[in-house]
């Protein structure tokens, strides 16, 4: 592991100077991922920042009161167990709960969750070619083990999937981060966040560096409060998403009235199924409705031989999920 | 940087490379945390950090300035914890490598029940009244997913899981409170 000096930031904006002013420098956060990632040698910064004792640690209602404000360093077991988050936004706890131990939950925070990196197995291993940790090396997954690629929005350059749970929660039920950075606060949509890898996949989101991610905020809504998350793994725990869906649903009698689709496991960013979601509005909902909406938005797929896989199991749970959320919600 | 490790204050001086697992064992002697697989998998370094199930081997000891470590040497008093008595009474040890994070681990499941922490395979995700001494209540189902980051390559699983049902029928103990 290379030298490095370590800052305990006194405010944010210390630590978005500290940061911003060194591009060897790096955030850190619970350090579940970025450890790892020291020992492993995927990355080496000559400067980690902790940001970890910053007053990030509240979950409280928006200044609008429209939303929940969930601070950047509450940990994701605090944020699972909060009455308002198991009460108002299910999926945002089931998809939580579903995630690494309960050890890593502990430990684990709201915002490094958002900016945990890939695993794809290349991306880990650093006796391998990986564009998206060594830019123009090459792509190792493209033609070695597959099961783990991304089958929408991957690029001749990268197959890695997002990892995070939580964001695929918080892309079905529109939320938002709050990034500070040298100028002030700005909000970023949490489907802004993420981007697809095209040419340049060692940028795994929009932000620029030195941008501190301060809070989440969740908007209050009816169909929120009828969402959940379904995890399909190799185990029954600890263990990453082969497929993972995000689902809200409002009915309108027989007819979905409303409905939020957010799939985890199948690209470099949570996958916001817009074009299934349209299909599925106003019609009456049933399992071999959702199939075709489904499949209507995975036109676009592509699959290798180890992947195609994620296609029928994407299909079928979130028919199911789905089917059983609108029994509960008649 | 300081630790209070097991009840006693102790000061060390860190590379900011060291994890909090090497400083116990290497610097500190400390050897109940056991380092296993190193990468955040199997649990076997799990301690209590401020009354927390934490793994040490994914923190940087210097991010821990100040904090109350208790390991499962720590939980004994004068008698074995409940918990460790669970374990040897049911046999959920075999070469004994994973029992100390399995034991830490335990502790915090049996804390997080009691504060009313949901889990993966919690059904009814409303709050309980943990005020009026409502918690979650731990079936095999709820102490296996919650013990899930923990491995045993022994496969003392069975023992393990009868062992955390009995604690969980007993509370915690006093001495517990007091921080050992």
């Amino acid at each position: 592991m290379r030298e490095f000096d370590y800052v305990l930031a006194t405010s944010p904006a210390h630590a978005v100077e500290t940061v911003a002013g060194n591009p060897d420098a790096r955030f850190l956060g619970g350090g579940t991922n970025l450890v790892d990632h020291l020992k492993l040698g995927v990355t080496s910064p000559d400067t980690l920042v902790d940001v970890s004792r910053l007053p990030f640690d509240e979950i409280e209602e928006c200044s609008d009161g429209a939303g929940l404000r969930i601070g950047t360093n509450v940990p994701n077991s605090d944020l699972a167990a909060h009455p308002v988050i198991r009460s108002r936004f299910p999926a945002v706890a089931r998809a939580l709960l579903a995630g690494a131990s309960g050890q890593i939950r502990n430990q684990a925070t709201t915002g490094g969750n958002l900016l945990q990196r890939t695993r794809c197995v290349y991306f880990q291993d650093v006796t391998t070619p990986c564009n998206k940790r060594e830019l123009g090396s090459g792509c190792s997954a493209l033609e070695g083990y597959g099961r783990y690629n991304a089958i929408l929005g991957a690029s001749s350059d990268c197959v890695a999937t997002h990892p995070s749970d939580l964001a695929v929660a918080l892309a079905a039920l529109d939320a938002a981060v709050v990034v500070q950075d040298g100028r002030g606060r700005r909000r970023v949509p949490i489907e802004e966040l993420h981007r697809l890898p095209g040419d340049r996949p060692d940028l795994d989101t929009t932000l620029e560096h030195g941008d501190l991610i301060v809070a989440i905020e969740l908007p209050y809504s009816q169909i929120a409060t009828r969402s959940t998350y379904r995890k399909v793994r190799d185990r029954a725990s600890f263990a990453f998403a082969l497929v993972s869906v995000a689902a809200a649903i409002e009915m309108d009698g027989d007819r979905v009235g409303d409905v939020r689709i957010a799939w985890g496991g199948v690209a470099h960013k949570p996958w916001r199924a817009h074009r299934a979601e349209a299909e599925l509005i106003g019609r009456p909902l049933t399992e071999e409705a959702v199939r075709a909406a489904v499949d209507v938005e995975l036109a676009d797929a592509r699959t290798g031989e180890e992947s195609a896989y994620k296609i029928p199991m994407l299909r079928n749970t979130t028919a199911v999920t789905l089917t059983r959320l609108a029994q509960e919600a008649r | 940087m300081s630790l209070t490790v097991d009840g006693t204050a102790r000061s060390l001086r860190v590379d900011t490379r060291t994890t909090l697992l090497d400083a116990l064992r290497e610097q500190l002697g400390i050897t109940s945390p056991k380092k296993g697989c190193d990468h955040g998998q199997c649990g076997s370094c799990t301690v209590l950090l401020d009354g927390r199930r934490h793994l040490t081997c994914l923190a940087l000891a210097v991010a821990y300035d100040g904090v109350d470590v208790v390991t499962a040497d720590g939980l004994a008093g004068n008698d074995l914890h409940p918990v460790q008595q669970a374990f040897i009474k049911h046999d959920g040890l075999q070469c004994g490598y994973c029992t100390p994070g399995q034991v830490c681990s335990a502790v915090g499941v049996l804390r997080e029940a009691e504060q009313g922490m949901p889990s993966h395979v919690t059904e009814d995700l409303t709050p309980q009244d943990t005020e009026a001494g409502e918690g979650v209540e731990l079936t095999d189902e709820e102490i296996r997913e919650r013990m899930s980051g923990n491995l045993c390559r022994c496969g003392a699983y069975v023992g393990i899981l009868d062992a955390v049902r009995e604690a969980a029928g007993q509370g915690e103990p006093e001495r517990e409170a007091a921080g050992r």
